[in-house]
């Protein structure tokens, strides 16, 4: 099934190009990476596919729907790149984790029992329930993180978008959020789309690729993604140590300098 | 004067009921601005309704209906220009409020200069309040009772983080839309109450005391009206007891509300 279409997608701030000409797919159960150097669009991309900027030119499905048609946003489960809450907003960790089900609700939008239920459930699944009594502007970043987190899957989206999951978190609560979101993946078959400067966080879980510098430099699986010519060009030398990053070329042990035959760094490592 | 014979007035009686209209009424729509950082438009539309206020003085209708369309739009305008990216929401403000108040003095100025009316309204006469304009009050407090029934959650959403409140499926534009034409009237109603030099202070203040103490979203709200009408009651007392204009006396007993609320809130943090 395919979740994500774009076609010819392009977009400018002012005068100035932030995106041009992009295209790609996302399927149920890819768990792709989006990677790309900083001011290379991949934020703005993500707010385009969400509709909080209106695109200049090209086209977007969401579930085979044209995005101004598309309407089932319980679909979705979104963790923004920086939420800045009001300092002195008073909501609760449980408060804020509790409105990812507004998007299931018909008029009036009020919460019931089993909306309270489903809060609790997806808080002690993310290891944020202890905390879901204090302010959320009380919490540290990475406290807040989990929070939006169970925000993100309370409604068990079918596409799951995160810009910039790991800023605000230490090495193991990364592996934590990644390894649960890998294993949401896995299970339910939905589509994790994440964003991301560093391949480090992301490469042993992901199975697509779309690497972006304002125009799409590479859109594709994992495979061919360690032989990609256009990898190859775009990283140069650093080509090797990105590929090092990923799980399914660790059969080529690059430091050691033996590749093994067939092994998916042969192109790039030189050792052959 | 003991506090019997006070409330035997027939217009204070009015006073009071139209200064705790207004009170509510300033205070939780009060709560949503000062969250969202939006609490200086009061200040901004009241410079506003200088120009309808002068515009129905003129005219020979009732300054406070005549006001209320032309704050209306105006607040559209500051909501539009907010938007276009071009110009900052602060910058907004600035720019409808200069326009607002010179407006105003220049139809001022043809009408003759500034009369006794003008003057009420800039510096407020609550005990002059008649019938009509206690109706208007009634309406619009219901009006947004109403809206808070149906949309409470979603002005939540709003007001926490606009981006994921879009995602999640709420018509951010619309109750965007409501919520500043809502303040529009507001503002021209309260300022019968304290004037135009002080009408933002009451959208203000009562809920930065309220958010200093609250916890949750309903009892920021029940706080902020609670100590606005407690505002209203004392300055209402003040103003007639010791001969001072009641806006003054009523922002007086805010601020004194507001310091109390930082001290207490101090003094939580300590025994933490």
């Amino acid at each position: 099934m395919t979740i994500i279409e774009v076609e010819n997608l392009s977009f400018t701030y002012g005068a100035e190009a932030a995106l041009k000409n992009i295209s790609f797919t996302v399927n149920a159960g890819d768990f792709t990476g989006i990677l790309g150097p900083n001011g290379s669009g991949k934020t703005t991309l993500i707010k385009l596919l969400l509709g909080l900027l209106k695109t200049n030119c090209g086209n977007i499905k969401l579930f085979g729907k044209d995005l101004k048609d598309f309407k089932d946003w319980y679909k979705i489960g979104y963790l923004e790149q920086k939420s800045t809450p009001p300092k002195l907003m008073p909501l609760t960790a449980f408060d804020v984790a509790r409105l990812g089900r507004l998007s299931t609700k018909k008029m009036p939008h009020i919460f019931n029992e089993q909306d309270n239920t489903l809060t609790s459930e997806i808080m002690r699944l993310t290891n944020c329930l202890e905390y879901k009594d204090k302010l959320f502007s009380e919490l540290s970043g990475g406290q807040q993180q989990r929070v939006l987190l169970a925000r993100a899957l309370i409604n068990k989206p079918q596409l799951l978008i995160l810009d910039e999951p790991s800023t605000a978190l230490d090495s193991s609560s990364k592996d934590n959020i990644f390894e649960m979101v890998s294993q949401i993946n896995k299970e339910t078959n939905t589509a994790v789309l994440v964003i991301t400067h560093d391949i480090a966080d992301i490469g042993k879980y992901v199975n697509k690729f779309i690497i972006l510098d304002k125009k799409l430099i590479f859109s594709g699986n994992k495979e061919d993604f360690c032989r990609s010519q256009e990898i190859t060009a775009y990283f140069g030398p650093y080509t090797p140590h990105l590929m090092d990053h990923l799980h399914s070329c660790r059969s080529c042990p690059f430091a050691d300098g033996h590749c093994e035959e067939g092994c998916c760094k042969e192109e790039h490592c030189g050792h052959h | 004067m003991d506090i019997i014979e006070f409330l035997s007035y027939a217009f204070v009686q009015k006073a009071l009921i139209a200064g705790a209209l207004i009170a509510v009424i300033t205070a939780v729509l009060g709560v949503f601005l000062v969250l969202k950082r939006l609490s200086l438009i009061g200040d901004s539309l009241s410079h506003v309704a200088l120009s309808g206020i002068a515009l129905g003085l003129i005219t020979n209708t009732n300054p406070v209906f005549m006001a209320i369309p032309v704050v209306m739009l105006s607040s559209l305008g500051i909501y539009k220009i907010s938007k276009s990216a071009k110009v900052h929401s602060d910058g907004a403000l600035g720019i409808i409020a200069a326009a607002g108040i010179a407006l105003g003095l220049i139809i001022a100025t043809l009408a003759g200069g500034f009369n006794v009316d003008l003057l009420s309204f800039l510096f407020g006469s609550i005990l002059t309040v008649n019938l009509s304009e206690i109706i208007l009050a009634a309406v619009l407090l219901l009006i947004i009772f109403i809206l808070i029934y149906f949309f409470y959650n979603d002005l939540i959403a709003i007001t926490f983080d606009e981006n994921f409140a879009q995602t999640a499926g709420v018509n951010t534009e619309r109750i965007n839309i409501i919520l500043v034409l809502i303040s529009a009237a507001a503002v021209v109603i309260a300022l019968k109450v304290v004037g135009i030099m002080l009408v933002s202070a009451m959208i203000i203040i009562p809920p930065s005391a309220a958010l200093q103490l609250a916890k949750t979203f309903k009892r920021a709200l029940l706080l902020a009206s609670g100590f606005s009408v407690a505002g209203v009651i004392i300055g209402i007392y003040g103003a007639f007891v010791f001969n001072i204009p009641s806006g003054a006396m009523i922002i007086s007993a805010d601020i004194l509300i507001l310091v109390i609320t930082v001290l207490l809130k101090n003094y939580a943090l300590k025994k933490r």
